[in-house]
């Protein structure tokens, strides 16, 4: 069935994902407005003017960015077949995201012990519900890019496989893109 | 399992097989199939629990059920009706249609296409359950907040319908993925989109529709479940947070939800009242478009659900003016039915009644929806029996009569049988007088100053011969509805064979056996025509009716000539979603049921993902000896 020609040219499994981004985007866009219509209606604190921290975020948003430059270099590695530098580079795309996750979770404990919690306030509920379920969407990421990483060391990640990087890389760049509005959103438009 | 090259071929055989081969079938036709059977067992159930309504309402100070039951029911009855019955029986038409009419042997992801289906299954049993523990949800299809809060509603109830709609949310955003990419991208060679039949368009725009609404709701049903299971406020007044954002986040999901009900029924009479009346669709484009412009203007028009909240002269003077643009696509259309009916050759059969039926009443329908639009007429209307009134006339008169035209037009295609015609007409007749004798008087009720959703009512308030009228009516209704079904049994048991073009149809569907083969297509076909059946029938002319057929064969032949090779049955799909399903209905019980399901969920995934399509031992058809 996938060996015929589809209508637009674009294999099937690429459109679904586009399609699939579309719906990603009214989910997050949801996710936004909501923490954007409470934003300065907590009762109490802590605000978000007191807790959140810039210097550190912007570092984890910096390390987030550079894991879709090793996602753009994985996927031509896969396409040229250079099977050692697809190695590196779906590791460095892990090993990147695992950092982020590795911020996001520090920056929630932390947030936790300043008394920051889920049901302290209302930005406490709109920020770990967004950043919470972008977290999860990285953490799906990284458990597909370990996919193809074991795929690439049994030697099954080949050119003619290169669509499965692909695909996954349409994930991954628009998980970054998102972070991207909410770090804006969150962070320094205070 | 090659086709045995016999004169006679018997493509009955698509549905027979072990349940096992059910549990496990990739194929569009039988999940169609399974998709139409469950929301007919569905609207069963919907049906009764509208009957213990009237009952209820039959005369003041009822008795039938008390207040709580009563509030159960009329939940549970709305819910069963969007999600159980008309979204899956327009699913069922997807299924089955949309890989035929584009001249696909199935869609884009047999497999998810599956897992959709079982997802669905198992969330639509997970609602039900909930009478099981005797905790039906109680607070409305619409679950406005608070009346959904931990404080105000302790019970499983909420949790039950939550968890299941959230469920069934997933398997929607899958199948409008799947769907969207199989209209767009595995047309036929020469099908442009302009030429793609408007039953599939319509199937699209709900697609996306369904795509883009769907997150609103999860969003929603996610700050509901963290507000019942985490003690966060999201919907809580007093931790500064509004029961008005559940409404927002509800109705962005909501309005569109509408269109996805009503469209496919436009999609479907845009099918039937061509072939009815021997000419194409007028100003089909026109159609097209509008159903586009639909289901843009569909997005911007949510408010106007909510104008007794107290959203300003500003909010409410937008929303009432984008619901009133809609009518203006919505009229286009209704014009071109009529200008397709107009001047044709009307064949009278079972199909065009339901249609002309759907249009008529869905008419009534629009009209108090564009009353509604006004937001000083809404206030006097809102919650009253008059909006029960109107969205019955849409969703009965509209989309219900649409579907069941739907389900008598390709019923031979699916069955290989013929529908009695007689007892089609009769079944038709009796809904249609039930349909009105129930829900016209309800105008008035409301208009009157009755309540929706109160359990009881005074005597003396002047309202008690409209809602005998109702109640007298849901049972001529009920009459009507199980003389339609009578009428599928009895054709399944003894109806009279279907040729493989019964109603001389224009589109690709009807060009193979009734049923069609497993493969579909033996042939994919070449498509130079929005109509390329008559354009194979009748050559190069848009009066058909003039014209006599000029090869009475339809163009698939019976055997294939080339080697077709179909995916491989999997079990996957159906582990994912038990295993999906496990972990949601789970988070009611405990930690050790979530994790079990997830690991099940997470298992059956990558099995799936590493399995490939096709197996050895999948089905496959040699081309017949001689045929090469």
């Amino acid at each position: 069935m996938s060996t015929h020609a589809t209508t637009f040219g674009v294999p099937h499994r690429k459109m679904a994902m586009w399609v699939f981004i579309g719906s990603e985007c009214m989910f997050f866009g949801s996710l936004i407005a909501t923490y954007l219509s409470y934003k300065g209606k907590s009762v109490v604190g802590p605000t978000p003017a007191e807790i959140l921290n810039i210097p550190l975020t912007s570092v984890s948003t910096f390390v987030l960015l550079m894991s879709s430059l090793a996602m753009v270099l994985a996927l031509d590695a896969v396409q040229r077949d250079d099977t050692r530098q697809a190695k590196i580079w779906i590791g460095g795309v892990i090993v990147l995201g695992g950092i982020f996750l590795a911020g996001q979770v520090y920056e929630f404990s932390h947030f936790y012990h300043e008394g920051l919690t889920l049901q302290q306030n209302l930005f406490g509920s709109t920020f770990f519900v967004l950043t919470g379920f972008h977290g999860a969407h990285v953490t799906v990421g990284v458990i597909w890019m370990a996919t193809l990483l074991v795929m690439a060391f049994r030697g099954r990640l080949g050119p003619e496989r290169s669509l499965d990087v692909e695909v996954a890389g349409l994930y991954w760049h628009f998980v970054d893109v998102v972070w991207i509005v909410i770090f804006t959103v969150v962070y320094l438009i205070q | 399992m090659n086709a045995a090259p016999t004169d006679t071929v018997q493509h009955e055989s698509i549905y027979s097989g072990s349940i096992a081969s059910w549990l496990t079938t990739v194929d569009h036709k039988r999940i169609g199939v399974m998709y139409g059977a469950t929301a007919l067992l569905y609207f069963i159930v919907g049906g009764v629990e509208a009957l213990i309504i009237r009952l209820q309402l039959a005369a003041p100070e009822g008795a039938v059920v008390g207040a709580d039951a009563y509030n159960q029911l009329f939940t549970m009855h709305g819910t069963t009706m969007v999600f159980l019955v008309l979204m899956p029986l327009a699913a069922a038409m997807f299924n089955f249609l949309i890989p035929l009419m584009v001249g696909a042997r199935d869609v884009a992801f047999p497999r998810l296409n599956a897992f959709s289906f079982w997802t669905w299954f198992f969330g639509a049993i997970l609602l039900n359950l909930a009478f099981f523990v005797n905790q039906a949800p109680d607070a409305g299809w619409f679950g406005y907040a608070n009346l959904t809060s931990k404080q105000y509603n302790p019970g499983l109830g909420i949790d039950f319908w939550v968890l299941s709609l959230q469920i069934m949310g997933i398997a929607s955003i899958a199948s409008g993925v799947n769907f969207t990419v199989t209209a767009l991208n595995m047309r036929a060679p020469g099908m442009s989109l302009m030429r793609m039949p408007l039953f599939v368009w319509m199937a699209l725009i709900v697609q996306i529709l369904m795509l883009l609404a769907f997150p609103a709701i999860t969003v929603g049903l996610i700050f509901l479940l963290f507000d019942r299971f985490f003690d966060t406020n999201f919907y809580v007044a007093a931790a500064g947070g509004t029961p008005v954002l559940w409404q927002h986040l509800f109705w962005i999901f909501g309005h569109p939800e509408v269109y996805i009900l009503i469209l496919p029924s436009f999609g479907i009479v845009s099918e039937i009242l061509p072939t009815f009346s021997r000419k194409p669709l007028f100003g089909a484009p026109f159609v097209i478009f509008s159903g586009i412009l639909i289901g843009f203007l569909g997005f911007g028009v949510w408010s106007h659900h909510m104008f007794t909240t107290g959203l300003g002269p500003i909010a409410d003077t937008a929303f009432s003016l984008g619901t009133m643009l809609i009518a203006i696509p919505t009229g286009v259309k209704i014009f071109n039915w009529i200008g397709t009916l107009w001047g044709g050759h009307i064949v009278m059969r079972t199909p065009l009644y339901f249609a002309v039926g759907m249009v008529a009443l869905f008419i009534v329908g629009g009209l108090s929806g564009i009353m509604h639009a006004s937001a000083p007429i809404d206030l006097q209307q809102h919650d009253s029996y008059f909006v029960v009134a109107h969205l019955h006339y849409v969703f009965f008169g509209g989309t219900v009569f649409g579907l069941l035209a739907g389900v008598c037009y390709w019923w031979p295609k699916v069955t290989g049988r013929m529908l009695g015609e007689g007892l089609g007409k009769l079944s038709f007749w009796v809904m249609f007088l039930g349909m009105n004798l129930t829900f016209f008087p309800m105008h008035f009720l409301g208009l009157d100053g009755m309540a929706r959703r109160i359990y009881t009512y005074p005597a003396g308030a002047g309202w008690e011969q409209w809602n005998l009228m109702a109640t007298v009516g849901a049972f001529v209704l009920t009459l009507g509805v199980l003389l339609f079904y009578v009428n599928l049994v009895r054709s399944l048991r003894s109806g009279e064979a279907a040729t493989p073009d019964p109603w001389d149809g224009a589109t690709l569907e009807w060009s193979m056996s009734s049923p069609p083969p497993e493969y579909n297509f033996a042939v994919i076909p070449t498509v130079n025509s929005a109509r390329p059946l008559w354009l194979h029938k009748y050559g190069p002319t848009r009066d058909i009716s003039t014209h006599t057929r000029e090869d009475g064969t339809p163009p698939q032949p019976d055997h294939p000539v080339e080697r077709i090779e179909l995916p491989s049955p999997s079990h996957w799909p159906l582990v994912a979603a038990a295993g999906l399903t496990l972990a949601g209905g789970g988070t009611m019980v405990g930690l050790l049921p979530v994790l079990a399901g997830v690991a099940v969920l997470v298992v059956a995934v990558y099995w799936w993902a590493f399995q490939p399509l096709e197996r050895p031992g999948n089905p496959i058809f040699e081309p017949a000896r001689g045929t090469e």
